[in-house]
């Protein structure tokens, strides 16, 4: 009898998920966030096809408001892999000037996030598209399939999901309907960062502590990384040394002050921490059942 | 880091009734194994409601029930657990089984007061027939019941009796207040007389889960990976077994032999792998195996069937109609499926078996299954990965039914292994159609393959199995050393009826679409068939119409004289003077045409 470990099983479902998708589905995507699980993911697709090319392109929606690490990241590694990168960018709001600081965290996730990935997704017609989400992370995508089926609006029905057994997964859509699928809905931050630390995966460096420039506003510590953040009567901009648990739009991620500058560390102060990831979200500070709303209009 | 990365998984779902406890159980296991973080217990209000911690849709919290499985993840220094929290609800069993297909214990809780309920037995009927054979009998709610030892131990009879009935080899009863939190993690000094584990200590010490290593060599195939100009490699994970380099192989269905040339985990070249591992084979003979095949050893493989018992759990609103098609996923193998006959149905709530004519959403029936090609499988009670399958309504494309095979009907043993003298009767009897030939005769461009294909689709949705055999389409392949003499058109025509005849034999319907001009050659093709078995459809288009629609050109051409012996031309077409079915194309549609061939196919 053999032992395979947590990571072990983990990979081997991820992976086994990755290949229906490529199997069933005519236009897949892989929704690239250049966060870590994106990095989890993208190393997880790469193996999975290894030694041909994985049979489908990666898509960033840039809401223009993301860290610039993060951009840099991402086209080094597109570079480094040879991953097809489409980036989409949602025009209509760049023509209006949407942002975090001028129309809310609310509407500006709505316009540059979710219906930019709407747009993306009707513009490629893709029928599958692969995200990096966890169920550990949220309670309403605790309740979520793997293959989460989506309507020609991209809608999620909660109470009409399809029945999931096993590793069975149904994989048929009709024209315009999708389905978003999440190979790593079994994993925890603490695997996702324990499987980085055995892979030897690369990740944007802002998840390790170093001195950077924040302001403390709204209880969150915000990273300034351009001048479009304008300092508010009585904040000032001050180093201190931190890092990011997720990573987004950098007006609405909160940093955590911390000295942890690898891996080890990274995964000992977490073992250590008493609050979920989600806490330096701005966007998820809204009323009890956000996530779920957002998800019914097509928030990823 | 070492010892984490050693972690060993168990997957567990907790069921019983509404009002059970069942997320304040969890909510508090948690809470005192010192799992929960702060801000999801600021959450759960002061003092904490733990029964709000997993409810996670919004209609749930307004409910106050939960409709669909939670999942929820949690390590302690001895393993890691994923826990599928069910809905307790009788219209939200196909949740419950979604959550209960991938556990490999089930936590059933039972309120003190109350004792073993239907929903009880329920939920553990469901768990039996996904194959968990593993309980955790959590008897809740003992601070008010007065902590009697009586009330627990015959609680626990009852149970023991249920679950002996249902396959469930191992119960393990444990006494606790998930409200006060007694024999969770702490050991509860007010039950003295209970001397087994708490609830923690029983689920870090219960084994994991139990892998297949032992059993026979088995990959169904999920993606050919083909790269390069040499290298194809078939993907998917060993669902039992172990592999190594020159491993002997076969592929199933196909039953081709061949060797094991290398084995990447991921994408990592090693020498073998074990059950669980997500693999890519190479074989030393190129041999064609496509995805839902199946790689097994050679020396212990598994059956090939077309026809199988199996439980059906029915998931979907629209009730299951013997009869009617719907694709069937096992594993990476797809097939169409139709259940030709329910034995009977089981009241899950009894375990009682009753005759059945269609199954409803959340009844459980055992049937008889007909596929339209042989699948590699195994029972399963001994493979799940070869045995589970669901079914997929082909219009909405729900997912109707999950089900579980049980053995191969013999029938079908028969028909693929032992080629036993069969005859036409018992092929069209397993098709359940009567199997003819249609010759569609008439002018070139009069509308033939058109409507011989309206035809085809129509029969096609209905379940019948069909084949059209097509003029041009067969000059390309069997009679391509054929010319346009009158020889060569008789010996054309003799050739596809030959064809016909076979096909028609194996039980099929053949849609034969050829000019055949001639009454003797179609009188030759008639006498090869049984009474019944043939039918001359005349399409009947005036020339000049055909030579107006002209779909290939080839009026233009022989009217300019590069084509010679060109029917309607310069080489005579003899009307059929009693033919089955006469189509006037120029006074009706090609779908009314259609329907009316359907109405007589199906009628006669």
């Amino acid at each position: 009898m053999s032992e395979l470990s947590t990571l072990d099983r983990l990979e081997a479902e991820s992976i086994h998920i990755l290949r229906e998708v490529a199997a069933a589905f005519e236009r897949p995507v892989l929704l690239y966030s250049v966060g870590k699980d994106s990095s989890v993911l993208l190393h997880l697709l790469l193996k999975a096809f290894r030694p041909g090319k994985p049979p489908m392109p990666m898509l960033h929606v840039d809401t223009t408001w993301k860290f610039r690490e993060m951009i840099a990241f991402r086209d080094r590694t597109a570079a480094e892999t040879g991953m097809d990168l489409i980036v989409h960018i949602n025009q209509d709001g760049v023509r209006d000037h949407v942002g975090p600081f001028t129309h809310g965290a609310s509407l500006h996730t709505e316009i540059m996030k979710t219906q930019a990935l709407k747009q993306a997704l009707d513009k490629y017609r893709f029928d599958a598209a692969i995200g990096g989400a966890r169920r550990d992370e949220e309670k309403s995508r605790a309740k979520e399939r793997v293959f989460s089926f989506r309507d020609a609006q991209h809608r999620w029905e909660p109470r009409r999901q399809r029945p999931e057994l096993w590793n069975v997964y149904n994989t048929r859509v009709r024209k315009g309907e999708s389905v978003r699928v999440f190979p790593l809905s079994n994993w925890t931050e603490l695997d996702v960062w324990r499987y980085i630390a055995r892979e030897n995966i690369p990740v944007v460096p802002l998840y390790f502590a170093a001195p950077r420039p924040v302001v403390e506003r709204d209880g969150l510590i915000i990273m300034r990384d351009d001048e479009r953040m304008a300092l508010l009567p009585g904040e000032e901009v001050r180093s201190e040394r931190v890092r990011f648990r997720t990573l987004g739009c950098y007006p609405l991620t909160g940093a955590v002050r911390s000295t942890a500058t690898n891996l080890d560390e990274i995964i000992a102060e977490m073992r250590a921490s008493h609050t979920t990831e989600r806490q330096g979200r701005a966007i998820d500070h809204d009323p009890k059942s956000s996530m779920e709303a957002k998800k019914r209009e097509g928030y990823f | 880091m070492a010892s984490a990365n050693t972690h060993d998984l168990l997957r567990l779902i907790t069921c019983g009734s509404v009002d059970d406890g069942k997320s304040t159980l969890l909510g508090r296991l948690l809470h005192d194994a010192g799992l929960l973080r702060d801000d999801e217990l600021a959450a759960l209000g002061d003092p904490p409601d733990f029964s709000r911690l997993l409810d996670g849709l919004a209609l749930e919290r307004e409910q106050g029930i939960t409709i669909d499985v939670a999942y929820r993840y949690f390590s302690t220094e001895k393993r890691d657990f994923i826990v599928a929290d069910c809905p307790g609800h009788a219209q939200y069993t196909r949740n419950m089984a979604t959550g209960a297909s991938t556990a490999s214990l089930a936590l059933v809780l039972v309120d003190a007061r109350k004792g073993v309920l239907t929903q009880t037995r329920r939920h553990s009927y469901i768990c039996a027939l996904l194959g968990i054979r593993r309980v955790v009998l959590a008897v809740n709610k003992m601070d008010v019941a007065g902590f009697d030892e009586a009330v627990f131990a015959n609680i626990e009879r009852e149970y023991r009796e249920l679950a002996a009935r249902l396959g469930i080899d191992s119960v393990t009863a444990i006494t606790l207040s998930a409200l006060e939190g007694d024999n969770l993690v702490q050991r509860s000094p007010r039950m003295p007389w209970y001397r087994g584990p708490t609830l923690l200590e029983y689920l870090e010490q219960v084994p994991a889960q139990a892998d297949a290593d032992a059993a026979p060599m088995r990959l169904p195939v999920q993606w050919v990976n083909r790269h390069g100009q040499d290298f194809r490699g078939y993907a998917g994970n060993l669902v039992s077994g172990r592999v190594a380099v020159g491993d002997a192989v076969v592929a199933l269905p196909s039953a081709r032999h061949t060797q094991v040339t290398r084995v990447f985990d991921g994408d990592k070249d090693v020498t073998s792998a074990v059950a669980g591992q997500a693999i890519t084979l190479t074989l030393a003979d190129e041999i064609d195996i496509a995805r839902g095949d199946v790689i097994a050893a050679t020396h212990d493989a598994p059956e090939v069937a077309d026809q199988f018992a199996a439980h059906i759990l029915w998931m979907d609103e629209a009730p299951l109609m013997p009869g009617r098609l719907y694709f069937l996923q096992l594993g990476p193998a797809s097939a169409v499926a139709r259940v030709t006959a329910i034995r009977h149905r089981v009241d899950v709530d009894t375990q009682e078996t009753q005759p059945a004519t269609r199954l409803e959403m959340n009844e459980v029936g055992y049937v008889h299954l007909s596929l339209d090609h042989a699948v590699a499988f195994e029972p399963y009670a001994k493979n799940r990965a070869l045995g589970g399958f669901v079914l997929i309504d082909r219009q909405s494309l729900a997912t109707s039914a999950c089900g579980t095979l049980d053995f191969a009907l013999r029938r079908a043993a028969n028909i693929h292994w032992q080629a036993m003298s069969l005859d036409r009767a018992a092929r069209a009897a397993s098709l359940q159609q009567h199997p003819r030939c249609l010759w569609f005769t008439g002018l070139s461009g009069a509308g033939k393959s058109t409507i011989a294909n309206q035809v085809e689709q129509r029969l096609h949705a209905l379940g019948r199995h069909t084949y059209v055999l097509d003029g041009d389409n067969v000059r390309h392949g069997l009679n391509r050393d054929l010319g346009f003499t009158d020889e060569d058109r008789v010996e054309n025509i003799r050739r596809v009826a030959e064809v016909a005849r076979l096909m028609v034999d194996a039980g099929l319907i053949v849609l034969v679409s050829f000019i055949s001009p001639f009454r003797d050659e179609r009188r030759m093709a008639r006498d090869l068939f049984g009474v019944g078995d043939f039918a001359e459809v005349y399409v009947d288009t005036p020339i000049e119409l055909c030579e107006q629609r002209d779909p290939k050109g080839l009026y233009a051409k022989a009217r300019a004289g590069e084509l010679q012996n060109f029917t309607g031309v310069d080489s005579p077409y003899e009307a059929p003077l009693d033919p089955e079915l006469h189509l006037h194309t120029e006074k009706e549609s090609v779908d009314a045409l259609a329907r009316r061939i359907v109405e007589f196919i199906e009628r006669v």
